[in-house]
């Protein structure tokens, strides 16, 4: 068998392996829309922690950050900088959500929204923000799903075909099972995910310097620079980074998906116990910029630097181990794209359709919507998919400049008893638009600083403020 | 809702500051420790530390919620 046979047979056995568990969690439970969507609310300890950390641990993470390590160098580092302190940021807030969440049977983050503030237009809103800005997230596994299967047949399937090929897996894997599935598929993924990187970031650098530590000392002696801020870049420095991480530690518990994930959770305790051991997962990511910075000096030149860990791969490995690597990533590009494409559909259909067009849908019709929705969905990723030349990690930045701006309104309405919606529902607006103006126009970074960030900060002011002239409520 | 008490909030700030924004003070190649760049080096230890500080503050939260909350299980709907 060619390399390429080998490779692409490795790969498809990976991942029927991983959708055949998925349509097979999935078809074992009658599907409700609760049980599609949030699973019941009955996950356990370890399920919920392999749902969150799989999440975390997307082609992002596997091509993104080794090709920003390799295009950009120091300003990768933003990557391991955001991830520990979002769990932070998730350890007071998430429990208070889940309460919510338990309380008032909230299965959205619009619900939430509802809940909080009392206006459908405010939450028809916040489902389209979400929608809108899941979509640069979904692209990323889309694209990433595209590079695996290009790189692995050696340019055999162009680009587009193999994107078409990853729709329509993705399209009938999530048009099946839903949330469980996607659970149970984490389980396989994220063994093969770790696995491979370490054995990657050890393997890599020891064949070609001998050691990470060797290698290192050649990358310090031949371009030091390219290890600091701002890198191979001009205009990532340390007040990008300060504001890049700012904004998207913030923001990592108001991805959508994130905010119905919590919802699975069985107590809040669980949550508590999660979020302080999540840190620690991020510290498999470090072998993945070892292997982007072996990348750099051994393999310069590429100008898509997300090639550039699997091109590595390849010329290293024999066909098996890229085949190897390749489901892993393609499962890993699949089960997070599952679980947006999903919670999109959902927003759309649940919190945008009926409250504000359809009032009288059943929950039945809601869920058939849903799954029209999914289908449409993907049609969309994909059209944008095949002309997007952004980089892995600069679509999460502009997803990040989008769904944080939820920020304010959540953590004001759980600690502070004076927000008022006028507030919220204005910063949010604000902060949206700030945030598309500043990065269509080409304007991110602004003097320097994120602009995601600094929409951020003009919605929270105005938001406060906003609050304050009101006259101080006198119930609640 | 019921907001984290002071020292929570302090000890929580403390990897915001080493991680974050004292980037300018961590961010050079030299020291190389392990045999890593010293932000790189710096980064991960600190991926450790954030983990112990949320042991610590849930240290301090866990003694002022009125009894630990029922085991998994007893609440589901």
């Amino acid at each position: 068998m060619s390399p390429s046979a080998i490779a692409l047979t490795v790969i498809f056995i990976i991942v029927v392996s991983g959708s055949a568990l998925g349509f097979y969690a999935g078809t074992r439970h009658k599907m409700s829309l609760e049980q599609w969507t949030v699973g019941s609310r009955g996950f356990g300890p370890l399920l919920m922690w392999l749902l969150m950390a799989g999440e975390t641990y997307t082609t992002f993470s596997f091509l993104g950050a080794s090709g920003w390590a390799y295009s950009r160098g120091g300003p990768a580092l933003y990557i391991l900088g955001y991830l520990p302190l979002a769990s932070v940021i998730a350890y007071f807030i998430l429990p208070p959500i889940w309460e919510l969440g338990r309380v008032h049977g909230l299965q959205t983050q619009p619900d939430f929204f509802l809940a909080q503030y009392g206006n459908k237009y405010l939450a028809a809103f916040v489902a389209v923000v979400g929608v809108v800005f899941i979509i640069p997230y979904l692209l990323i596994q889309l694209i990433g799903l595209g590079i695996i299967v290009e790189i692995a047949s050696f340019g055999a399937i162009g680009h587009t075909q193999a994107m078409i090929i990853a729709v329509v897996l993705l399209g009938g894997f999530v048009f099946v099972s839903g949330i469980r599935a996607v659970a149970w598929v984490s389980v396989p993924k994220d063994i093969l995910m770790v696995v491979a990187s370490v054995t990657i970031g050890i393997a890599i650098p020891g064949i070609y310097f001998g050691g990470i530590g060797k290698m290192f000392a050649a990358l310090a002696s031949a371009h030091p620079s390219h290890l600091l801020m701002p890198g191979s870049t001009t205009n990532l420095g340390h007040s990008w980074y300060i504001s890049s991480v700012l904004l998207s530690a913030l923001g990592l518990s108001m991805w959508p998906h994130g905010f119905a994930a919590t919802f699975t959770a069985k107590s809040a305790e669980t949550i508590r116990r999660n979020t302080i051991v999540m840190p620690m997962y991020n510290l498999s990511l470090a072998f993945i910029f070892f292997a982007g910075f072996t990348a750099y000096l051994v393999i310069p030149g590429l100008s898509n630097g997300d090639l550039s860990m699997l091109t590595l791969v390849r010329k290293t490995f024999p066909a098996w181990m890229l085949g190897l690597l390749g489901g892993a990533g393609a499962l890993t590009a699949m089960v997070p794209a599952a679980v947006h494409i999903l919670t999109a559909s959902t927003l759309f259909s649940k919190n945008l359709c009926r409250p504000i067009f359809a009032p009288k849908m059943t929950d039945d019709q809601v869920a058939k919507l849903a799954r029209i929705v999914v289908v449409v969905l993907s049609l969309i990723s994909l059209m944008v998919a095949m002309y997007s030349s952004l980089s892995l990690v600069s679509l999460l930045l502009l997803g990040y400049a989008g769904v944080t701006q939820f920020f304010p309104g959540v953590v004001l309405s759980l600690f502070w008893t004076r927000v008022r919606m006028e507030g919220v529902f204005a910063g949010l607006v604000a902060g949206v638009a700030c945030a598309t103006v500043l990065i269509l126009g080409n304007h991110d970074p602004f003097h320097g600083i994120n602009a995601g960030f600094l929409a951020l900060c003009l919605n929270f002011g105005i938001a406060v403020l906003l609050s304050l002239v009101q006259p101080v409520p006198t119930g609640r | 809702m019921k907001r984290p008490s002071l020292w929570a909030i302090v000890v929580a700030l403390i990897p915001f500051c080493a991680m974050c924004f004292s980037v300018a003070a961590w961010d050079r190649v030299y020291p190389m420790l392990l045999g890593l760049p010293f932000n790189l080096f710096w980064l991960l230890s600190w991926i450790v530390l954030t983990s112990v500080c949320l042991g610590i503050v849930y240290r301090i939260e866990t003694p002022r919620t009125a009894k630990p909350e029922p085991r998994s299980g007893e609440r589901s709907p």
